[in-house]
């Protein structure tokens, strides 16, 4: 039986006509708030960042509004990276002008001119299409009186720049390396002013909570998980795809969607999340209350190693450090050395044990969330699949 | 001044300045946080995580060198997490570095080396990286020996090159596991823009950036009976040299130092100082001579500002990067190479020597230097002028190794000739000092007075201020120098090559309207020189600042003109300042390498 | 002024100086020369006031700032776990032989070079790669044979 939380939904890439082509009704309406009101409307709504951190995206908001700075910047991070995560080429595809409506809503509310859509190298192909979307869209704002701009700016293949600060930094024309924090980017942020960065699929939402109206969107989720979730669903599956789901499912019950009958395990968030044996199905909720994610969902049947699934994900993580802080660096070449040494034979089954406590360090000490989370996938799949780890 | 915040340190009520970074804080209590990355010098990078603290409430550790304090934070440096993970961070950095100690040339005075001992990180803890990186030495340069095998990434070098030098000749490149500090496609030191200052030596904690020692080279040469081992010692050594043997920051060891260094078995111990009274004379006259063709010949094609050209690391600086102002640059050798010349020269002649048999060494504070001696230019007396130069540090290995208590040492003098000096030529180790050296001869030569001795400390052009700038009105002149009556003469001085660059950048824009400039590329001067003992940091060029100034109050000759030495070279052998001989041996020219 | 330095010059004058106009710079060289080439590099640091080793130092960090020459298209296999799960390894055996070169080689007529990146954002579609910056996705050993041959006959 399906426990009744488990919904499909359509508000992301619904209701194009709002946003798309030539007409804009949802900013004519929000340009006739005080931008106060608003962020305190996304702060009621419950609002949390879609990319994968979850930070209160009306919190941020009210932060950057503080600020006294005449320059301040909106920043649409799209340089989505986690392996196995692909919705945000789909809603830039479907739904852009939804994106750039979320954009500009930022910027009225906290007083920035304007905006940027950092895209990764990789979408490099979708930029002919956004650009004709967008000079629709500045000629949009342009008629209505509302002086905000969007500026594509290109990332050249490096993971880590997904991380808000590294961004900033690679923006600024430097190598993308987190920044120590505080400050915070709404402090301090792009070329030093305050700046709100929020994912693609975050600023879609604050314009379908303007659109449908805080009450509507609170119905959605749960209390903690509040709106939907588009999901990439990816690995052993017979629909691999795009999904909106409403958040705080059970995993049971997406694997009965999207599994194909023979579901080993789930890994909820990309190769920084974390990976959910078939025996926790049941009691993993999917949100803000139990494994959150950014909307990777790979899944892997029982003819799959979960040594190779491993093996692969810590070799993307020692390429894709930046390498400047000592833990993350070091500590993830030492986890592709390690376990290929207990998988070979060459160290002892009770070496894992040391490097589950490493990645508790590096969970500790990593300078950004990169190295951080490195131990969230090592740790999940070492413990839950051992026998599949040691000689 | 900011707020003062209230924190809790391990139980202590600390009060601080807001701002203040949590180390500092705990530093202000006698707490010890151990740190790599971190240099008092350097913007913080918060890299190598050594110095994680436990803040109450955070998720994860803290950064103390990176994270500002706040009001009613509560911090603890020693728990059972901290305690872990600095453990893990430490065996982590021995992982991914040639750990052969005792094989290492900063064996001893390595900071990863003392944090292993202090952890006791004694067994095989993780699998040994070295053998899967492809790691590098690099050993073209004269001066700089980069090798990779021994880096820790903490950036020092990095932040130095940059931030202090605007040379930026060392970044980092690549990421992840591939990351590593290097040069331009990955060339050598000696092939780039390196200015071979040695800054980043100094900030190296470990032993990936050090000096290209040529100690072997010189005992080899004391203890050949058929050479003739001449040795020159840097104003900025003897008041730094005692730090690497146990003595306080700043002392001076002059007589002490000369002690030993005819103890080692030099043959005649000479003193750099000589030289820079020498540079005193040519470069004075070459600037007043200049001053004389612009303002009463109109002479357009006069290059001024003039820039002096004592310091190797600017001379290739500006070789690199200001190519158009090379006819601004002195033509003077640095004293260095003067002495070296006049080594084989004038002193052989005088000794008697066949120049062939003499083997001359000078002691710098600096790294540069090698590359200056090995310039193809610096052959002028038909031999390499200078063979073999050593750093300070290297000096301190050789008393050492000689068996020496340097503490006890009696105090000895410089061998004559070419020994004798004067107060001026002692605070050329020092930023501003070749400016007041020529400013106290220039004086007496334009007005024929004195300078009164109470006011001989040209104040403004002493400190640590990055770049200085006074004007001195020129009043009362002799006949011959009419042409300076009421010239306001305006000088600036920088040192750092940050520095450097700000000044240059003001004069080719027209923004300033110099006459001369001193220029050193290290910071405080030759004090904090490339070459000086490690560590060297702001608050200890201060000591070493100070212990100059105090050796040249000291001197019963302040004024390089009245050298008696001087008076005598240029009476039997140089002539005239300026003059054919002059040119031929003192003077030299510079290479455009903005193609590089 | 060499042709080089001639691109670089006109790319600092429309992306402007600040260091800032790094990334759309050397992305511009790159589109256009397929790598980064020594004079490309100095030339850059000269226009904006960097060293040579900062323009390296940063372009080294992106994997699609090539600073080995390439051909005139880089393929780029994606091999993330899906990937791999679904014939990655088939597409670069049949790539390898059909270009007749290894992965991290370009043909010796500087047309293709094959490379391997990390995920390229197609893991409901893989195998997936990139030639230059136009995916290909849901790859049979077959269908890449066919856009290999589209591409040379292109030429």
């Amino acid at each position: 039986m399906r426990s009744n939380n488990f919904k499909k939904t359509d508000v992301i890439f619904s209701d194009c006509q709002h946003t798309d082509g030539q007409k804009y009704p949802i900013l004519e309406s929000v340009l006739k708030k005080k931008p106060q009101d608003i962020i305190n409307e996304i702060i009621d709504s419950g609002l949390k960042g879609r990319g994968g951190a979850g930070f209160p995206t009306g919190l941020k908001w009210k932060f950057a509004a503080a600020q006294e700075q005449a320059e301040k910047y909106v920043i649409c991070n799209a340089d989505e990276g986690e392996p196995g995560t692909f919705k945000d080429r789909e809603i830039l595809l479907k739904v852009p002008g939804k994106v750039f409506a979320g954009m500009a809503i930022c910027g009225y509310c906290i007083n920035a001119k304007k905006g940027y859509i950092y895209l990764r190298g990789e979408y490099k192909f979708m930029v002919p299409e956004l650009t004709k979307f967008l000079n629709e869209f500045h000629t949009t704002i342009q008629k209505m009186g509302y002086d905000f701009s969007i500026q594509i700016l290109m990332g050249s293949g490096a993971y880590v720049c997904g991380e808000e600060t590294a961004l900033m930094e690679s923006m600024e024309g430097r190598r993308g390396e987190p920044r120590n924090k505080p400050p915070f980017p709404v402090i301090e942020g792009f070329n030093n002013k305050p700046t709100v960065i929020n994912n693609v699929e975050t600023f879609v939402n604050v314009a379908m909570i303007q659109r449908y109206g805080v009450a509507e969107f609170k119905k959605l989720g749960t209390h903690d998980s509040r709106g939907t979730k588009v999901f990439s669903i990816s690995g052993d599956t017979s629909k691999p795809g795009v999904y909106e789901l409403e958040l705080g499912m059970k995993l049971s019950d997406f694997v009965d969607e999207y599994g194909d009958g023979d579901t080993k395990a789930v890994q909820v968030g990309g190769a920084s999340g974390f990976c959910v044996p078939r025996k926790k199905f049941n009691e993993t909720i999917i949100g803000f209350e139990g494994v959150p994610t950014g909307g990777s969902m790979m899944l892997f049947n029982s003819s799959r190693s979960m040594y190779n699934v491993l093996s692969n994900f810590i070799h993307f993580f020692a390429e894709e450090s930046c390498g400047q802080c000592t833990p993350c660096r070091v500590g993830c070449q030492q986890l592709v050395q390690g376990i290929k040494a207990v998988k070979n034979g060459a160290k002892d089954e009770d070496y894992l044990k040391k490097l589950l406590k490493l990645t508790e360090s590096m969970k500790l000490t990593a300078k950004c969330g990169l190295g951080q989370s490195v131990a969230n996938s090592f740790s999940s799949i070492v413990t839950n699949f051992k026998e599949e780890m040691i000689y | 001044m900011g707020n003062i915040i209230k924190l809790k340190i391990d139980g202590i009520v600390v009060s601080v300045v807001e701002g203040t970074s949590i180390l500092n804080a705990a530093k202000n209590v006698n707490i010890k946080i151990p740190t790599l990355c971190y240099h008092p010098d350097l913007c913080v990078a918060g890299n190598c995580r050594v110095c994680v603290v436990e803040q109450e409430g955070a998720r994860t550790l803290t950064a103390s060198c990176a994270t500002p304090v706040s009001e009613g934070m509560v911090i603890n440096t020693n728990t059972v997490k901290v305690r872990t993970a600095r453990k893990h961070i430490i065996e982590l950095l021995l992982s991914e570095h040639n750990s052969e100690c005792t094989k290492c040339y900063k064996n001893g005075n390595c900071e990863l080396q003392s944090l292993a001992a202090e952890y006791k990180i004694t067994n095989e803890n993780f699998i040994d990286l070295v053998p899967l990186h492809n790691y590098t030495i690099d050993n073209f340069s004269p001066s700089i020996i980069k090798n990779n095998s021994k880096c820790i990434r903490c950036q020092r070098c990095v932040r130095t090159c940059e931030q202090l030098q605007s040379v930026s000749a060392l970044v980092v490149a690549h990421k992840g596991e591939h990351m590593k500090i290097s040069t331009f496609l990955e060339k050598s030191l000696f092939d780039v823009v390196c200015t071979n200052c040695g800054q980043c030596i100094i900030r190296c904690p470990v032993g990936a950036l050090i000096e290209k020692n040529y100690i072997e080279e010189v005992w080899n040469a004391i203890y050949d009976p058929n050479k003739h081992v001449v040795v020159q010692t840097a104003p900025a050594v003897r008041v730094a040299l005692g730090e690497d043997l146990d003595m306080r920051h700043g002392e001076i060891v002059t007589g002490k130092m000369v002690s030993a260094l005819k103890k080692i078995g030099f043959d005649s111990v000479l003193d750099t100082d000589f030289a820079a009274d020498l540079t005193i004379m040519e470069e004075g006259t070459e600037l007043l001579t200049r001053l004389k063709k612009a303002l009463v010949e109109n002479d357009k094609t006069v290059a001024l500002p003039m820039i002096t050209s004592c310091s190797p690391g600017w001379i290739k600086f500006i070789e690199h990067e200001f190519p158009q102002f090379l006819s601004n640059v002195s033509t003077c050798k640095s004293p260095q190479q003067m002495f070296g010349v006049l080594t084989k020269t004038y002193y052989a002649k005088k000794r008697n020597l066949d120049p062939a048999q003499i083997v001359s060494v000078s002691i710098m504070p600096c790294t540069a230097k090698k590359f200056e001696a090995d310039r193809p230019e610096m052959r002028s007396s038909g031999y390499k002028d200078v063979d073999y130069v050593l750093t300070t540090r290297e000096l301190a290995v050789m008393i050492k190794q000689a068996g020496l208590d340097f503490r006890s040492l009696p105090e000895e003098k410089y061998d004559s000739f070419m020994g004798q000096s004067t107060g001026a030529a002692v605070i050329f180790g020092v930023s501003g000092g070749v400016m007041e050296a020529a400013l106290r001869t220039a004086y007496e030569f334009i007005t024929g007075r004195e300078v009164p001795f109470t006011n001989l400390e040209i104040k403004p052009v002493r400190g640590m201020e990055g770049v200085k700038e006074t004007s001195v009105k020129i009043e009362r002149t002799l006949p011959e120098w009419r042409f300076l009556e009421g010239v306001t003469l305006n000088t600036a001085i920088a040192h750092g090559l940050a520095n450097a660059k700000k000044v240059m950048q003001n004069v080719a824009s027209g923004k300033a309207n110099y006459h001369f400039i001193e220029i050193m590329a290290c910071p405080g001067g030759c004090i904090g020189g490339g070459g000086q003992p490690i560590p060297t940091n702001a608050e200890i060029l201060m000591k070493r600042s100070e212990a100059i100034y105090m050796e040249d109050t000291g001197m019963p000759i302040r004024k390089s003109h009245e050298n008696p030495e001087i008076v005598q070279i240029y009476n039997e052998f140089i002539e005239k300042p300026l003059g054919q001989k002059s040119h031929e041996l003192l003077h030299t020219n510079y290479i455009d390498r903005s193609e590089k | 002024m060499t042709e080089i330095k001639e691109m670089v010059k006109i790319l600092a004058e429309k992306h402007g100086r600040e260091r800032g106009a790094l990334m759309p710079i050397l992305q511009a060289v790159v589109e256009k020369q397929n790598f980064l080439s020594e004079e490309a590099m100095t030339e850059i640091a000269r226009q904006l006031d960097i060293s040579a080793a900062q323009v390296y130092g940063t372009a080294s960090f992106y994997s699609f700032l090539d600073i080995k020459p390439r051909g005139k298209y880089v393929i780029r296999v994606c091999k993330s776990i899906i990937a791999e799960m679904k014939g990655k390894k088939e597409i670069l055996k049949t790539l390898e032989n059909s270009l007749k070169i290894k992965v991290g080689q370009t043909t010796p007529d500087r047309m293709f070079s094959l490379l391997e990146t990390n995920d390229i954002g197609w893991s409901d579609q893989e195998p997936s790669l990139l030639i230059n910056e136009t995916p290909y996705t849901n790859l049979t050993s077959e269908k890449i044979i066919n856009i290999i041959h589209e591409y040379r006959s292109k030429n």
